[in-house]
């Protein structure tokens, strides 16, 4: 199979099948850091879009002028251009999220997802596909951060965007907002993960065997 | 070599934009390298400083509301009030210049102009991490005026009670210093006693202990400048 | 002294860099696997730890009060090249300590835990001593948590894990089970 995917691939693939956080295990630190509701999670999932897309875009638009030897720092340097130029607008716009995203915003920076990327596509393909492929990954990081999300923050705090769900007799799981939470959180939800990947190929599996011996009586 | 995107001169030493023909290693020069990078840096902090400016304005603006709101809500919506800093163990009306300044305190007033009280902010470790506050105080009767939680870290549901129970919060309006936290069952009613929140003691004591200590240090400069002034 | 003391202990047990800010994730799921990498990979990153929070007071007190939205970009310019010149400076003057430490190395730069501390220090408007206490006490939470996981790691490998749960997920559950031992440290030094 050739190594370039059509169009259609590149910007696929990072949603799911790729996807940064739940199949690569990149950029962790935020995705469990910041998605104890899913106000945060979403503000955080699309600053990184933001940085990601205008990264790839400048890195591959530069990319013939970039020697290789410095490279990675060129790379960074842009990366932080972006990050700085996110915060300051979070900040500017929406101060609440920002207080409540903190510094990781500014982690936006050494999250391996963004540089990944850069060093694996953009600085290697042409500005259309290396957007392509920005979009897909950045479209998969905010999945990633919303499902996370949204299990803390309907089993934390029995709402869903502030909105509460279950009535006053709930009482929240509160361990699922504390750090603890986030663990279990991904953990869970790469169980989750796993089994329906399992489930998956045990029917593929079995779909063979049917074919198989439908060929063979054929035959 | 330039990597500024639009039309300046570009000065191209050989091509190495085309793909490389052949397998030639070319040693790139160092100055090339710094070049790349030396531009890469100036075109990064020109982008930077552009957004620092379009944005701070909001930022300042923004910071300056919430102080606002922080000590009205201490005071009791006074009409105004004077910032003043600590420098060298009194307080003065004038800013230090600058290294930064000590504490701040704002003095606020009523319509009349009859004082209201002092405005003090104050962090100290709460039971996770640092719990920081401002509170309202009347140094002409030693009363604390109100307080408000600025920020906290405390655990949901037990320790952010200290901001979120209202009851707690209602507390600090009038009592006595030095305060004296007492669990509900310990209350004698005495004039500085403050109900801290059961399950949260360690939060309630820290709020408690950052007022002390507060005034424990600035008490004697509030009544020296309440002195001067009058 | 008091506060020192404080500042050490929270960041190394009360609010550890792993398990209560998330940092240091990357090398966390990757290291952890074995005591030994976990071990030296935990001395790197004290090592890398308490030069950058000299690197970050340094510049927080006398270069950036003039320029401060350069901040990031001159913290993650400075972790890059002291990771390097660290790497240089360990290949030099002992072979054997850069052969042990192997590929861990390079990976500390794109480690948030670096960046993460000179953004805490900076915040927190830490001085000289604070910020190395608070580095000090960081790095050894960092091993600490690393070393943790890797002992269990290792038994894990003679314990039936459920299919479904082989691989990171286990690691991630037993992760949040030693986040959720560590809160236990909370209120530690308090009244």
């Amino acid at each position: 199979m050739p190594r370039k995917g059509t169009p259609g691939q590149v910007l696929t693939r990072g949603i799911w099948r790729e996807n940064p956080v739940l199949i690569q295990m990149l950029g962790l630190c935020p995705a469990l850091a910041v998605t104890n509701t899913v106000e945060n999670a979403l503000a955080m999932g699309g600053a990184t879009f933001f940085v990601l897309f205008c990264s790839s875009l400048l890195v591959s638009s530069f990319k013939r002028f970039i020697p290789q030897e410095v490279r990675i720092s060129t790379f960074i340097l842009i990366i932080a251009t972006f990050v700085t130029i996110a915060d300051m607008t979070l900040e500017a716009i929406v101060p609440e999220i920002h207080k409540a995203l903190g510094a990781f915003i500014a982690l936006i920076v050494v999250n391996c997802i963004i540089l990944g990327r850069q060093e694996a596509f953009a600085s290697k393909n042409s500005v259309p596909r290396a957007l392509l492929d920005a979009v897909g990954t950045g479209i998969g990081f905010i999945i990633a951060m919303f499902l996370m999300g949204a299990l803390r923050e309907v089993v934390g705090y029995g709402s869903f965007l502030g909105y509460p769900l279950f009535g006053s007799s709930y009482e929240p799981w509160i361990i699922m907002i504390l750090p603890p939470g986030g663990f279990l959180s991904i953990g869970f939800i790469l169980i989750a993960l796993n089994w329906w990947q399992r489930r998956q190929l045990e029917r593929a599996k079995a779909r063979e065997l049917v074919e198989g011996a439908l060929v063979g009586r054929a035959a | 070599m330039s990597g500024a995107g639009n039309g300046e001169k570009r000065v191209l030493p050989q091509a190495p934009g085309a793909t490389p023909p052949a397998p030639e290693q070319k040693q790139v020069p160092a100055w090339r390298l710094l070049l790349t990078l030396g531009t890469a840096g100036a075109l990064a902090g020109l982008l930077i400083v552009f957004v620092y400016q379009a944005t701070q304005p909001r930022i300042q603006a923004y910071k300056a509301m919430m102080l606002r709101l922080a000590v009205s809500e201490v005071l009791k919506a006074p009409a105004r009030w004077d910032t003043l800093y600590v420098v060298d163990g009194a307080l003065t009306a004038t800013a230090p210049e600058g290294v930064a300044a000590g504490d701040t305190v704002f003095l606020g007033y009523r319509e009349d102009g009859v004082r209201v009280g002092f405005a003090i902010t104050g962090a100290e470790p709460g039971f996770q991490d640092f719990i920081e506050l401002i509170f309202g105080y009347d140094a002409e009767t030693n009363t604390v005026l109100g307080m408000k939680v600025l920020s906290s870290k405390e655990t949901p549901g037990l320790g952010d009670k200290i901001e979120k129970d209202s009851a707690f919060v209602a507390e600090f309006e009038g009592p006595e210093a030095p305060l004296q936290g007492v669990t509900a069952a310990r209350a004698t009613g005495a004039a500085n006693e403050v109900d801290m929140i059961t399950g949260a003691t360690i939060s309630s004591r820290t709020v408690i202990g950052i007022m002390n200590h507060q005034l424990e240090r600035l008490g004697p400069m509030l009544q020296a400048y309440l002195e001067e002034a009058s | 002294m008091g506060d020192l003391f404080w500042i050490f202990i929270s960041a190394m047990v009360v609010n550890n860099f792993t398990l209560f800010y998330f940092l240091g994730l990357c090398p966390f799921m990757g290291v952890s696997g074995r005591i030994y990498t976990a071990l030296r990979m935990g001395a790197a990153d004290i090592f890398v730890l308490t030069i950058a929070s000299t690197c970050a007071w340094f510049l927080n007190t006398y270069i950036l009060p003039a320029a401060p939205y350069l901040r990031l970009i001159s913290f993650i310019v400075v972790i890059a090249s002291l990771v390097q010149i660290t790497e240089m400076a360990i290949k030099k003057l002992s072979p054997a300590l850069f052969r042990a430490l192997g590929i861990y190395l390079p990976l500390i730069t794109t480690n948030c835990a670096i960046l993460g501390l000179a953004i805490f220090q900076t915040n927190r408007g830490y001085n000289f001593l604070e910020g190395l206490s608070f580095a000090l006490g960081g790095g050894l939470g960092l091993t600490l948590a690393l070393v943790l996981m890797a002992s269990i790691r290792e038994d894990l490998l003679f314990s039936k894990v459920p299919e479904i749960a082989k691989g990171n997920a286990i690691v991630f559950i037993i992760a949040g089970i030693l986040s959720l031992a560590f809160m236990g440290f909370a209120g530690l030094l308090s009244v």
